[in-house]
């Protein structure tokens, strides 16, 4: 019988971290994904786990520690936030070329500057081409699900990529839900042990991690890494299918709301996803207009063929950004499902918005208005503003603001 | 613990530095690791640690390796912290009873690596206790790069960002003290040595720092022929003068107890030292006797502080 809890974001990935007991965990403290690495201390504390906790200085000695365990055959899982990941980038392409299963805790927040604690996908985005895997969470109950599913991801032989577990900042992380855990025995195997093929303290074959490669060698490690990053689209379904059969709970690259007989659909990443499902309901029953979501939960690998599959048909799509990548155009969630859409010849009307920065709140009644947006555009074939924001104080360039 | 040197039974020791690298004719950095790894018991397994530089880019260049052991590179500033990675896999894996022999963690970086970059994962790698010995191969600029100065710089030396000139002597300000600080941070071992005669002192020191159980820290002059500019063939001779002119002084911090290793009978004027060397020739133009004056009180200075440290 699964055990039915009322945890935070940050206690569920701690939970699973204590099911997993993994060997290493190198962390840093920074708001809001502190509380992390502080449950495992005092599982630690109590002896009800057997991970050792390296107090690193800084999280780029966070990452490099965890790159060192991890090559050494150790399982590693390290937490960070915002800053901390920005102080590991030089590292994250490191672990991701060195093909090490690390797994990051992290927890969304904006990057400085102003410096700004909340929820903002601007820190895992701008590592979105560091080699990793990045699966995001709408719920505490999904952050702790896509948690217990990130070891068998990064270990299977076929993929050998480090992953990291997203969740928003404060939004799950500090809100406390109700949840279901997996128990700790069925957790464990589901698990598994780690068994590393190759790993420095290989008493039969000493290893060497990290070379020099010249021109005549690295770009076969990029491919390398690229057709690691394509098979783990499968490994990622196929963990996700064991673990309905041990849970009931069905997850895959994103979760579709709504979406079979929709005309007007929202593309978003994360918690905000939940309150755009209550939006969507809300327009159904009242308007009985066609509103469906589509909830970005693997972004690394990017499902481009699968999603352009679950947005064909529509009249008119709204791709959400929390983060900006200053392209003056797109942000990064719009730029690629532009693309996707492209590809696969689709003629929807677009509109890329950016809204929650720097943890804006984001309203039913804002994604209502999202919907009217988006029935408008397919009216009239007029995108008024394709980069808009949704919140914005002083409004977008034509002084609106949805 | 320390054994009697037996200088012909060390040297035949099995390289684990193998031959076929591509570190320069008469350079130190290399000197340094064999030297180093040779006082590892032949029994014992290691897992090398390095810092980006000259021994990351031309021991281990895909797909060869020189290391007999297993090893890791990750990148310039971070020596420290990864194999403290490394060594704390080792001891939950030992626990867990995945593994059963013994490996001792070396990690090497050359002072733009370790004094500079590498030094807050240093510090914290050596606060935390980690049974690993860290070693710095100081030769007193970013040779790899091509010779820009860093922190272990000494004061005066011509270097490609702190070139002599019409109105420039070089490197302003004076070297930053490793050894020391290491030492400040009471860690069970520290010692400070480069190649003397039959290399007793470089092998006794790096044996207590791998067998000392914590951290440990060496810091081991190793000359460059390139950014010093001096005749390969003279490695021995420049190390000598680094020693007896008390440049380099040899000493050693074992839980918290300074002994200095070497005092030379007779103390040799550090232009001995200085002269040889290219990088310092703008000091021995007429006018310039100020500087080597000046080089001087600060080689006395630290020399007498150390002794005293010494209790001497």
């Amino acid at each position: 019988m699964a055990v039915r809890e009322r945890l935070s974001g940050n206690e569920a990935v701690a939970y699973a971290i204590k099911q997993i007991n993994p060997d290493v965990m190198p962390a840093f403290p920074i708001t809001p994904s502190t509380e992390i690495p502080q449950y495992v201390a005092n599982y630690i504390a109590n002896g009800e786990i057997g991970t050792e906790f390296i107090h690193v200085e800084s999280e780029h000695s966070a990452m490099s520690a965890a790159i060192g365990a991890s090559a050494a055959g150790a399982r590693t899982v390290t937490a960070t936030s915002s800053c901390g990941m920005a102080l590991m980038w030089e590292e994250l392409y490191v672990a991701a070329s060195d093909r090490l299963p690390v797994v990051l805790a992290l927890v969304n927040r904006a990057l400085t500057g102003p410096i700004n604690i909340n929820a903002d996908h601007s820190d895992s985005m701008g590592a979105r081409d560091s080699g990793w895997i990045q699966i995001y969470a709408e719920s505490n109950q999904e952050v702790y699900d896509n948690f217990l599913q990130a070891y068998p991801i990064a270990e299977n032989a076929a993929v050998r990529l480090p992953v990291m577990i997203c969740q928003d900042g404060f939004i799950t992380s500090h809100g406390v839900e109700n949840i279901l855990l997996v128990e700790d025995e069925k957790a464990k195997e589901f698990v598994g042990e780690y068994c590393p093929e190759h790993y420095l303290l290989n008493e039969k074959e000493p290893m060497a991690v990290g070379p020099y490669a010249v021109s005549n060698y690295y770009m076969e490690t990029k491919r390398a890494q690229r057709e690691a990053m394509k098979n783990a689209k499968q490994v990622i379904l196929e963990t996700a299918e064991k673990f309905e059969r041990m849970t009931g709970r069905k997850y895959g690259f994103f979760e579709e709301y709504r979406m079979e007989d929709a005309q007007y659909a929202v593309v978003v990443i994360g918690s905000a996803a939940g309150t755009c499902k209550a939006a969507v309901d809300k327009i159904r029953e009242t308007t009985g207009k066609k509103a469906g979501l589509v909830k970005i939960r693997v972004f690394r690998p990017f499902p481009e063929e699968e999603l352009a599959a679950a947005l064909k048909g529509m009249k008119a799509i709204a791709v959400l950004d929390r983060s900006e990548m200053f392209s003056a155009t797109s942000g990064p969630l719009g730029a690629e499902v532009r693309a996707a859409l492209y590809g696969a010849k689709l003629e929807a009307e677009v509109v890329n918005y950016f809204y929650g920065l720097g943890g804006r709140d984001i309203t039913v009644e804002d994604f209502e208005r999202v919907y009217e947006n988006l029935e408008e555009m397919a009216k009239t074939h007029v995108v008024k503003d394709m980069y808009a924001y949704i919140g914005l104080r002083e409004g977008d360039r034509h002084g609106n603001s949805l | 613990m320390e054994t009697a040197y037996n200088f012909k039974e060390v040297m035949s020791r099995p390289e684990r530095l193998a031959p076929g690298h591509r570190m320069c004719a008469g350079c130190g950095g290399t000197v340094t690791v064999r030297s180093v790894l040779r006082a590892l018991r032949p029994e014992d397994k290691a897992v090398v640690g390095n810092a980006t530089g000259c021994l990351e880019v031309s021991t281990f260049m895909y797909p060869y390796t020189a290391y007999e052991d297993s090893y890791i590179h990750n990148a310039f500033e971070n020596a420290g912290a990864t194999l403290s990675g490394v060594e704390t896999a080792y001891r939950v894996l030992k626990k867990k009873g995945k593994i059963t022999e013994n490996y001792k963690f070396i990690t090497f970086g050359g002072d733009g690596g370790t004094y500079d970059i590498g030094f807050q994962s240093l510090s914290g790698a050596m606060e935390r206790g980690h049974d690993m010995v860290y070693v710095c191969y100081d030769n007193g600029a970013y040779m790899n790069t091509g010779t820009q100065r860093s922190s272990a710089t000494p004061q005066f030396a011509d270097t490609t960002t702190t070139p002599a000139g019409k109105v420039s002597n070089g490197k302003v300000q004076i070297r930053k003290d490793l050894a020391a600080i290491m030492a400040e941070h009471h860690i069970p071992y520290v010692g400070q040595t480069t190649f003397t005669a039959n290399f007793r002192d470089l092998h006794t020191k790096a044996e207590k720092a791998i067998y000392t159980p914590g951290a440990a820290f060496l810091n081991v002059m190793s000359p460059c022929p390139r950014g010093w500019g001096y005749d390969p063939s003279e490695l021995m001779t420049i190390c000598r003068l680094a020693v007896d002119t008390c440049y380099w002084p040899l000493y050693e911090v074992a839980d918290g107890k300074w002994i200095l290793s070497y005092e030379p009978r007779k103390k040799l004027p550090v232009e001995d030292f200085l002269r040889p060397q290219k990088r310092f020739q703008h000091l021995f133009k007429p006018g310039n006797e100020d500087l080597i004056g000046l080089f001087q009180a600060e080689v006395d200075r630290r020399w007498e502080e150390l002794k005293k440290k010494c209790d001497m």
